[in-house]
């Protein structure tokens, strides 16, 4: 909240530091290992922006692909009249925009219907878009030619990952980060403290839905051609919501832990059991919810506490650290 | 001299219950007001009502003057007015300063950073837990956490402070302790409502109280006066006693 505690400090220069390795593996491979790390990273910003707002605030999202989807059409549809990092600014604005009207319409009514609500949106979304398509374009999807590279695109999403907790970071340290954890522990305290709990979740909503909206134009030009039932895949959000309940929602760092071993595990079966891959997600899912509510973070914390219980059973009630 | 708080024919009726009925009292400033009455009378509501934890069916609650009935609750806390909870209400995952810092830093005083944390070290010391600053509130005792509640709701220098059976649940020598806490507040000059079930609290503290029975307003007026007006004896006992 003040100034940076040694503890952040480090945590900082380790983050910038794994980030500058991994941005040296282009440099030596360019096929298998390069394109696996291309959908590590993608989901490492796709999930740590999606728990950004999921995180504090428990609700679950399935709209992660219609933000997803808009940035890719928003680099399909502009590609050709506009330069690249303008089609990004413009991917999050549109995303940020969609976000806070969804927020405005669905964060005042309880989790449930939110669940629903952003799952027939992406769907809802993926039908305008490809209605719009038929009606007044011969075509159903889109071509994207760019000079890219699959290095450049894992470059940009990986520096899309450091901006997402970088961002993540400020938040925390924000009136808007500890208006997140009030409203965490008892919304009806955090009302009654004087804080506007539908703003703060539209405002964060709405910077965790420009974040995946600019994943997706950044991925755009992997496709070469988009159409809406890649663009709008419900299983991305799916996916993003495994992933990152694997990991756990409560540390920053959380859900990599779920994206890289899942991302791994994914590629594998799609790979060698093509026509099972819904099967096992499914499976994943369950044993996931029922085995590890808390993902690995949460197994790793409810571990160490019982080490340090066990080593240490009089520090129990001691101060903990600022 | 306006009051500090004008509530005028409030009404709440949750389908065909009234729990508040045309209730209308003034609180001056500087004022400690008793809202007392029989269980299930109506003062948790109208606490509610005052908060905006409810809106109200019918009727206005003004605020120096100032409308504040019908604007969600977040924005009455940042026009001034702060509470605790019958069933007392703490942040678990937090520590105690951190629970008094959310008063300070989202109330009507909105400080950040290093001020509101200063703040909340006064208000602890004021409330007797300045050596458990850091202590998670989880693991405090219960009136432990009632001091915490009651610091969080200072912290944002309400204009009005709404104490709600804060003194419930308390043993004999806490309860000596919170009494003293709340004249020491009075003293000071904070405008204090309480709803109390503990008459001693009320016959000491208070200046005034108003009497609820059945959502109704059944008697106001100075404290010893009021306890032995013949209606709310038979609020309180039944008829038979009258």
């Amino acid at each position: 909240m003040m100034g940076l505690t040694p503890q952040e400090t480090k945590s900082l220069g380790l983050g910038a530091l794994l980030i500058a390795l991994a941005a040296l593996l282009p440099l030596f491979d360019d096929g298998f290992y390069l394109s696996i790390s291309v959908n590590i990273v993608l989901y490492a910003a796709l999930c740590t922006s999606w728990a950004l707002f999921s995180g504090p605030t428990h609700y679950v999202s399935l709209a992660t692909a219609a933000f997803y989807g808009l940035g890719t059409y928003s680099v399909g549809l502009g590609i050709e009249l506009l330069p690249y990092p303008l089609l990004l600014l413009i991917a999050a604005a549109i995303g940020a925009v969609m976000a806070g009207l969804v927020g405005a319409a669905t964060l005042r009514i309880s989790g449930v219907y939110f669940v629903i609500f952003t799952f027939g949106l992406a769907e809802l979304v993926r039908q305008l878009v490809t209605w719009t398509q038929t009606k007044f374009s011969t075509a159903m999807g889109l071509y994207v030619f760019t000079e890219m590279t699959e290095s450049h695109i894992y470059w940009m999403l990986l520096a899309l990952t450091g901006a997402v907790f970088l961002t993540s970071f400020l938040i925390a340290r924000s009136r808007l980060g500890f208006a997140m954890t009030v409203i965490g522990n008892d919304e009806t305290v955090a009302r009654h403290v004087g804080i506007d709990t539908a703003r703060s979740k539209i405002i964060l909503f709405m910077i965790s839905g420009a974040f995946i909206a600019i994943a997706g134009a950044i991925t755009a030009p992997r496709y070469i051609y988009i159409e809406p039932p890649s663009a709008f895949n419900p299983m991305i959000s799916f996916l993003v919501v495994i992933m990152a309940l694997l990991g756990g929602t409560k540390r920053l760092w959380g859900p990599l832990v779920g994206v890289i071993p899942f991302t791994i595990v994914m590629d594998f079966i799609s790979s060698n059991f093509p026509n099972h891959t819904m099967i096992v997600v499914g499976l994943a899912f369950l044993a996931i919810v029922y085995l590890i509510p808390h993902g690995v973070t949460g197994l790793l914390e409810n571990a160490q506490a019982r080490w340090t219980k066990r080593s240490a059973p009089a520090a129990v009630a001691e101060e903990k650290p600022a | 001299m306006t009051a500090a708080l004008s509530i005028r024919a409030a009404r709440k009726a949750f389908g065909g219950l009234v729990a508040v009925n045309d209730v209308s009292f003034e609180v001056k400033q500087g004022e400690l007001l008793g809202l007392i009455g029989p269980n299930g009378s109506g003062k948790t509501t109208m606490l509610n009502l005052i908060s905006g934890a409810l809106p109200p069916t019918a009727g206005e609650i003004l605020l120096d003057g100032k409308r504040i009935s019908g604007l969600p609750a977040h924005a009455i806390a940042r026009q001034g007015v702060s509470r605790t909870f019958q069933l007392v209400r703490v942040l678990p995952s937090l520590d105690a300063e951190e629970n008094v810092m959310s008063g300070a830093v989202f109330g009507r005083v909105r400080l950040w950073g290093e001020d509101a944390r200063r703040i909340a070290r006064v208000l602890l010391d004021r409330v007797g837990l300045g050596d458990r600053a850091h202590m998670p509130v989880a693991a405090m005792t219960y009136i432990d956490q009632k001091r915490v509640e009651l610091a969080r709701a200072l912290a944002a220098d309400p204009r009005v402070l709404l104490l709600d059976e804060w003194l419930a649940g308390l043993n004999p020598s806490e309860l000596q302790i919170g009494i003293s806490l709340i004249d020491e507040l009075h003293r000071e000059g904070r405008t204090i409502v309480m709803v109390e079930h503990v008459m001693d609290a009320i016959r000491s503290l208070c200046d005034r109280c108003v009497v609820m029975s059945s959502g109704r307003m059944i008697a106001e007026g100075g404290v010893s006066e009021t306890l032995s007006d013949p209606e709310v004896v038979r609020a309180y006992l039944g008829d038979d006693d009258a």
